[in-house]
């Protein structure tokens, strides 16, 4: 029961990316073409998912721990350092190369398009050459 | 090449992603951040951390179905990259994401819905290095 709703919530958030229009390359890059073929639509997604995500948590914070679970696992980090900003930059510049960000790739997989599997394999590949890397540097923390 | 504006439907999309964060922090208290969602699916730590996120996983795959069921036909997906740069930007968002603890749900959605600092600075400086890198390719070294 508690795997079915989560996948549940799975559904919701993939349904959610395919409408948006998160998934398709095309739309995303155009939101950033700004002095070409301009988009604004993507504007909205973040618009809804954000005023959505912040009203919920206000509501679902109050409660004492989850329904499924002992604690919130929110994270404490507040620091600002060249790691966040760094990987930020790399992740920016692989998204306006490819138009395709995690979130958006994930549920496109299942249209079974040979390029998202190509996309992902990469972004794959990509997660693990940096988590070993990481590996062997001080401070592990990697990606909640 | 063109795309259509879509302001109702991105809208609702926004607003589905939004309704999936809330619900799972509701249920499992966790943040809807699709890098380390699989991240912890395919380097798990431990059985119990696992099941969810794959269950997690596997409903995202089911969304451009239930487009189908809805609108007759799976959802757009056009991709301008060749597939060299579709494989160089795949690997540039998965060191990204990893080194900078998120992406655009961890961090874009969740992370500013939460007022993090962190979240606000990281989203702030991938945009921009998106906008960047769109408009390099685009307009000044593509055509």
């Amino acid at each position: 029961m508690r795997l079915f709703l989560t996948f549940l919530i799975g559904v919701t958030f993939g349904t959610g990316i395919v409408l948006s229009g998160m998934a398709n390359p095309a739309k995303v890059i155009n939101f950033f073409d700004v002095a070409g073929t301009w988009d604004p639509s993507l504007a909205f997604v973040m618009g809804g998912a954000v005023v959505t995500t912040f009203i919920g948590y206000r509501i679902v914070l109050q409660r004492p721990k989850p329904v499924f679970g002992q604690t919130f696992d929110v994270p404490q980090n507040r620091t600002l350092d060249r790691r966040l900003l760094g990987g930020a930059a790399v992740f920016g510049v692989g998204w306006g190369i490819a138009g395709f960000c995690p979130g958006g790739a994930l549920p496109a997989l299942g249209t079974f398009n040979p390029q998202v599997g190509v996309f992902v394999a990469a972004l794959i590949a990509g997660m693990m050459l940096a988590r070993l890397a990481l590996s062997r540097m001080p401070a592990p923390k990697v990606a909640q | 090449m063109e795309t259509e504006f879509t302001p109702f439907a991105s809208l609702a999309g926004g607003t589905l992603i939004g309704l999936a964060a809330v619900c799972l922090m509701y249920l499992r208290g966790r943040i809807m951040g699709a890098t380390g969602i699989l991240a912890g699916a395919i380097m798990p730590t431990g059985l119990a951390d696992w099941g969810w996120r794959v269950a997690l996983l596997a409903g995202m795959f089911v969304g451009p179905w239930v487009y189908l069921l809805v609108a007759g036909q799976f959802p757009p997906i056009t991709v301008p990259a060749s597939t060299t740069m579709l494989i160089l930007g795949g690997l540039l968002v998965g060191i990204g994401v990893t080194v900078g603890s998120g992406c655009t749900s961890g961090h874009g959605v969740c992370g500013m819905a939460r007022l993090s600092p962190r979240s606000f600075v990281a989203t702030a400086t991938f945009m921009a290095a998106t906008g960047l890198t769109v408009f390099l390719l685009r307009h000044v070294w593509g055509g």
